[in-house]
């Protein structure tokens, strides 16, 4: 059986943590990860909201905005993690499906894009 | 002395002919929008400095890029990153040939800088002040002058688009075959939204020329680069036929005069007319060629052509369904049929555009014209209370008393 963890927070709390606060956070996902071992298939930080593009896509016509998916009436479903070169592909993947998806780059930590 | 004026000159000129061509370049060379935008300001600021003391190069913009490859170099180095120092390696291996970076000789890549900065991932707002910062070179200060908002807020949402560029990874590029005729309706949007803004910005004065007129030349630009695009040559035709009319439009005391009201010597007759030769080659019928044909029609010697007008405004609200085309078109009804046909074209509107000025003045203009004083009346003090600016509530207040009298 697999199952996906989605965190949940206030940006700001994360932007205004001190960095005792953000060790703190950090070790708890060390402590995670050791703990699901080969189990972690994947996992990854996302940048901030503002950095999300919403694509809404029905009957073949897409719509694409600025900014997070922010209805509440309906609920997340489920997520790809893919690998594609810029914002452009990303969106072309995400207009194959019908319904509403958030594409949101992956925090790059290793330095080279 | 005499350089200095030469340089100031020459740096304005080179500004207004080269920034877009220049950044769009530099932003191809490091693909990095927010590197080629400080360094070719930093060109900018050294160009001020080097062509006062020394005098204008014989081609200024071949010296402002090489000078800005060399400033974004520069930048490179001093924020060494892991990542910095692979692209520093790739342009070191091209250094060599700086001397003789010509940028006449490379391809045009200012529409990818349009279509970047109208990124339908970038929010409209963000959209426009890039277009304004990036493609047409104004400072911050006065992006945010123009908009009327705090400069540091208008530092903020450049800053914020830009971050979302490069965070995002919006790709520097015209869009493929599939997409292009989407996103330049979204850069037309752009170009239309700052024209409209500087006509009818909220505020006291009525016509903020300068935002108009940017937009009439980025019109012009992308009319350049898309020469066979019907509703790029549309949307610039109905800029300049709309721009055309700039001096008629209000009276000594800033208020608005209406268009069959217009002292048609004020019109600029040259702009009508290269407008007019925008549109006269058939092209399928979009919005923009429609509502280009329709400004044209109300240009012609005789006055407005309404029954054409209303023919085409028909067209409009079949192509758009928008309630402001359906509004418009009730008034060409009205002049070209009568008062009442207009007035039922109007029905549900209300619904649909809810708290606009504009429908209420219109309502109460067909109902005078019908002789119903009271109605008419009722609806214009509804549109007074509903004005966008002080101008256009005076307006409305002066047609209030003279139909009292």
């Amino acid at each position: 059986m697999k199952y996906a963890l989605l965190i949940y927070g206030k940006e700001s709390d994360w932007a205004n943590a001190s960095p005792d606060e953000m060790t703190a956070i950090f070790a708890e996902h060390g402590r995670l990860s050791d703990a699901l071992g080969e189990r972690n298939l994947a996992g990854e930080e996302l940048d901030l909201t503002t950095t999300a593009t919403t694509v809404r896509t029905t009957n073949g016509q897409s719509i694409v905005t600025d900014g997070p998916f922010a209805e509440t009436v309906e609920h997340l479903g489920g997520f790809y993690l893919i690998e594609a070169a810029d914002l452009d592909e990303a969106l072309g993947f995400a207009r194959m499906l019908s319904g509403t998806v958030e594409v949101r780059p992956v925090v790059n930590h290793c330095g080279t894009p | 002395m005499r350089h200095a004026l030469n340089s100031a000159r020459a740096i304005e000129a080179a500004y207004r002919a080269d920034w877009a061509r220049l950044l769009s370049l530099l932003a191809r060379r490091f693909d990095d929008l927010d590197l080629a935008e400080d360094a070719l300001a930093d060109a900018f600021a050294s160009a001020a400095r080097a062509w006062d003391a020394g005098g204008v190069p014989e081609r200024p913009s071949a010296w402002l890029m090489r000078a800005a490859i060399r400033k974004a170099i520069d930048r490179l180095r001093r924020s060494a990153t892991a990542n910095n120092a692979r692209r520093l390696l790739v342009i070191d291996a091209e250094d060599g040939c700086m001397d003789t970076v010509d940028p006449d000789t490379l391809p045009d890549e200012r529409l990818a800088l349009i279509f970047t900065c109208c990124h339908p991932a970038l929010a409209r707002e963000a959209q426009v002040a890039l277009t304004l910062r990036l493609v047409v070179g104004l400072a911050t200060p006065e992006i945010a002058r123009l908009f009327l908002v705090a400069e540091p807020s208008m530092a903020a949402r450049l800053t914020r688009a830009k971050r979302k560029i490069a965070a995002a990874r919006i790709p520097f590029r015209e869009p493929e075959p599939a997409e292009r005729a989407e996103r330049r309706d979204g850069v037309l949007a752009v170009i239309y939204l700052l024209f409209t803004e500087g006509y009818a910005g909220s505020g006291a004065t009525l016509i903020r020329t300068a935002l108009a007129e940017e937009a009439i030349r980025l019109g012009g630009l992308l009319h350049m680069l898309m020469p066979g695009d019907g509703e790029v040559a549309a949307l610039l035709a109905l800029m300049m036929l709309q721009h055309a009319r700039r001096f008629a439009r209000v009276d000594e005391d800033g208020a608005l005069i209406l268009l069959k009201d217009q002292d048609r010597d004020l019109w600029q007759d040259d702009e009508i007319a290269a407008a007019r030769a925008l549109i006269a080659t058939p092209a399928p019928e979009g919005s923009y060629r429609l509502q280009a044909l329709i400004a044209a029609a109300h240009c012609t010697a005789e006055g407005s052509d309404w029954p054409t007008i209303a023919a085409l405004y028909a067209r409009l609200d079949a192509l758009t369904g928008s309630p402001v085309v359906r509004l418009n078109r009730a008034v060409a009804v009205a002049e070209a049929v009568h008062p009442a046909a207009g007035l039922a074209l109007l029905e549900g509107l209300d619904d649909r555009l809810g708290d606009h000025a504009r429908l209420a003045l219109v309502r109460g203009e067909l109902f005078a014209r019908t002789g119903r004083t009271g109605d008419a009346i009722a609806a214009l003090r509804q549109a007074a209370t509903q004005a966008a600016n002080m101008v256009e509530r005076r307006h409305i207040e002066a047609r209030i008393a003279a139909l009292r009298d």
